[in-house]
């Protein structure tokens, strides 16, 4: 498809929107059970009232809010429904031409929304996923065709590395200094692989991203693919996710039929081909090298790196590897221009941040904000504060490999550099709220559960410590522990992150060092005096 | 083509080697001993056990020797107080991980965990062993697997599927339950592509793979061939 035949169907299928008086959309995220049942009433309701070719109603991807889920969008007018059931269907229909159903109207100026700076999320509910003309006439995949016209390789790494853009998978490598390594190694065959495994508990970003708006990442991709010389890629995307699987298969088909994926993409000499693989369930394999493993048909185990993907990835070529979220922020960066991204954001974390608030939050769900933003401003302002009453405790930010953050941080900007220096990462985008109720052991307790579970075994630190080291939680937590037990858990905490093969097992001890940290009194209220050999010593 | 020449310093010596050799080949060719246990000449490395990882100049993070490449000018130093630190404790955690009682094991006095202890100090385990009730497989004619004194370092594995080009051996599970298991976790006995060549037994650094009829400590694994078949082999691809 040229770029003409892009802006004519964009043109086409935005007069055939622009038909109806009304947009109803209807969040159908994996996350919002029972959406179905209010789609089919919805249906039903239009139906009998014989408004079909006035009212549009569509399934759209996640719009947030999933405290309050389902929620229903009605356009123009920008009027959001919360808590919707299928009873509702018809009070909904009846008042489009009236004034909206106050009891199930959100504020129009909920901080939740009016806070937020879509960026990624942009289109997420206001687009139905699995049509890719919905993607098109709001402006989908002109970035591409624009960057494959007009564009040298070259040009789109440059552009990208003056954007500022850094991984949103965890680490926060410069994405414009690893495709310009992609695009220096030496290599005929070349691979761009998109890591969708996204395991931290409690962080559902990326499989938002995949389910409401699939063609943004599809897109980012071939123009990855095509700044590095790539001709084939891989999306890698858990099994516990089938609405993106599914998706993601529905949206490489459509970009195939239309000549956006294949040989010669937009009618010019560039040739990308995609396929979806599926992981089988191991936290590890979002360790890209581990990843690339599982992609070639082994068992999901890290490799040691150096040589890095870059330099000898899949099947040792060069290989691009990023995370859903980052390629999902190339379409617009390309379309708008580096300057554009680099103005939000802070002196070294540039652009917006998507974050899954989860815990003891009113709130809870997903938000986009510019980074820089402080944790006071995300967690009270956007996500409503704690329910019931209690108070702040700490926000866990980053999933196993994270730390946790207390109250005295509160107002620190949300920015790669800021998080590391209290002891946690950015990660993906988690952010689990903890109140007073709660015991920072317990939880941290239950991080280390779910790196013993999830480590893969290679290395000897990872596999044998974090047992112990769960075995030594699980005395504080019974009031068992001892001075000693203290000290062993500092020291093999410290093993841990130094000895450790892969990131997994190198970050594993994080939970536990931040709350030695912040929460050390903790730990010391559960230590009971040493008592003469027992039979455990023995 | 040959892979150039590069120099530098291994615990204050100055070495030279070539750009295509590790850390751990350059600094055992100048005879600086780094401790080892998954590693073995003749199998690619794994970088699994961590014992032989290095302070390298300049980088805030420790190295694996055995996988690590050397570079013109980098400053390596083998051992520390902090190096010593960490690898008695990973020995100490391989103690505390499986069943290892020496006094009972045919591999008694030929074993490289017990070499490891020896040479660290080790006369107590401070972590509590976790004693797991693992399974002895003796259905192979020949030989027998015992998984309490595994200390999965995968020599197995890698000479099973590298030299012998069998792969009967790989790993099943996760974390602290990973085990060997034989072709798709079946007895070693009623393995079909196992060829009952005895290279994993003898590649075996501890007594959990050994030959039926060895009482204790008389298990002596005989290495000769594996340089012998890399030697044979990198002649054939010439």
């Amino acid at each position: 498809m040229h770029r003409e035949e892009l802006a004519a169907l964009a043109a086409e299928h935005q007069r055939h929107l622009d038909t109806f008086a009304h947009h109803i959309f209807v969040c159908a995220g994996l996350g919002c059970p029972g959406n179905e049942a209010i789609v089919a009433a919805l249906r039903s309701e239009i139906a009998e009232r014989q408004l079909q070719d006035r009212v549009l109603l569509r399934k759209a991807g996640c719009m947030g809010l999933c405290a309050l889920g389902p929620i229903v969008l009605i356009q123009p007018g920008e009027i959001a429904y919360h808590t919707v059931s299928p009873d509702d269907a018809a009070e909904i229909v009846a008042s489009l031409d009236r004034e909206p159903v106050a009891r199930l109207r959100l504020a129009p100026d909920l901080p939740f929304f009016a806070r937020q700076h879509k960026n990624v999320l942009a289109l997420s509910g206001r687009i139905d996923p699995e049509e890719i003309r919905d993607y098109i006439a709001a402006g989908g995949y002109a970035a591409l065709c624009t960057a494959l016209a007009t564009m040298r390789p070259v040009d789109i790494v440059r552009c990208i590395q003056e954007s500022g853009l850094r991984g949103r998978g965890g680490a926060g490598y410069p994405t414009g200094l690893k495709w310009a390594t992609v695009a220096k190694a030496p290599g005929d065959k070349k691979y761009v692989i998109c890591n969708g495994d996204e395991g931290d508990p409690g962080a559902f970003m990326d499989r938002s991203i995949l389910e409401s708006t699939p063609h943004a990442v599809l897109e980012g991709m071939i123009i990855a693919a095509y700044a590095v010389g790539a001709s084939q890629g891989y999306i890698y995307v858990r099994a516990e996710y089938p609405l993106a699987i599914k998706r993601l298969r529905l949206a490489i088909r459509e970009a195939e039929r239309r000549n956006l994926l294949g040989h010669a993409i937009c009618g010019l000499g560039f040739d990308f081909t995609l396929q979806l693989r599926l992981g089988a369930g191991a936290f590890v394999c979002g360790e890209e090298t581990a990843l690339i493993e599982s992609i070639e048909g082994r068992r999901g185990i890290p490799r040691p790196r150096p040589p890095y993907p870059a330099e000898k990835g899949l099947w040792s070529s060069p290989t691009l590897i990023n995370n859903v979220e980052t390629y999902a922020n190339i379409p617009r960066i390309v379309e708008r221009g580096p300057a554009w991204f680099s103005a939000l954001g802070t002196e070294r974390s540039k652009g917006t941040k998507v974050f899954a608030l989860t815990g003891k939050i009113r709130h809870a769900g997903l938000v986009e904000v510019p980074m820089g933003m402080n944790l006071r401003e995300i967690i009270f302002d956007i996500g409503g504060g704690i329910p019931d009453g209690h108070a702040f405790k700490a926000v866990q930010t980053g999933g196993p490999s994270g730390g946790c953050i207390p109250a005295e941080f509160l107002d620190t900007p949300v920015s790669y550099e800021s998080l590391n220096e209290l002891g946690s990462i950015m990660g993906s985008g988690g952010m689990i709220v903890i109140d007073e109720t709660s015991s920072m052991i317990d939880v941290v307790r239950y991080f280390m559960e779910f790196c013993m579970e999830e480590s893969c075994g290679k290395c000897v630190p990872c596999r044998v410590g974090t047992a112990q080291v769960h075995r030594l939680l699980t005395r504080f937590l019974e009031h068992r522990a001892t001075a000693a037990d203290l000290a062993m858990l500092e020291d093999l905490c410290d093993l841990m992150k130094h000895a450790s093969l892969c990131g997994l097992g190198q970050s594993a001890p994080n939970p536990v060092l931040s709350t030695l940290r912040y929460f050390r009194q903790e730990y010391l209220d559960r230590i009971v005096p040493a008592e003469p050999a027992t039979e455990e010593q023995a | 083509m040959s892979a150039p020449i590069l120099t530098l310093t291994i615990d204050g010596r100055q070495v030279s080697g070539l750009a295509s050799e590790t850390v751990l080949q350059v600094a055992k060719e100048n005879g600086i001993a780094i401790p080892t246990l998954c590693f073995l000449e003749g199998l690619s490395a794994t970088g699994a056990c961590r014992l032989c990882m290095v302070e390298i100049e300049g980088s805030p993070r420790l190295h694996p020797a055995c996988v690590t490449p050397i570079q013109e000018g980098m400053t390596v130093t083998t051992d520390s107080k902090r190096l010593f630190g960490y690898r008695r404790a990973i020995v100490q955690l391989l103690f505390s991980e499986r069943n290892h009682v020496c006094a009972v094991c045919v591999a008694n006095g030929h074993c490289e965990l017990q070499e490891l202890a020896r040479a660290f100090g080790i006369d107590h385990i401070a972590f509590p062993c976790r004693h797991p009730a693992l399974e002895v497989d003796a259905s192979h004619s020949r030989f027998v697997l015992d998984h309490n004194r595994c200390v999965l370092c995968t020599r197995c594995v890698r000479v099973c599927g590298e030299i012998e080009g069998a792969h009967t051996w790989d790993v099943k599970n996760r974390g602290i339950r990973i085990q060997i298991v034989a072709d798709l976790d079946t007895p070693w006995g009623a393995a079909a592509t196992c060829t009952g060549c005895g290279k994993c037994v003898h590649v075996c650094p501890t007594g959990a793979l050994a030959e039926k009829g060895k009482s204790m400590a008389e298990m002596r694994q005989k290495r000769p061939f594996l340089p012998y078949l890399v030697a044979n082999r990198a002649e054939e691809r010439k």
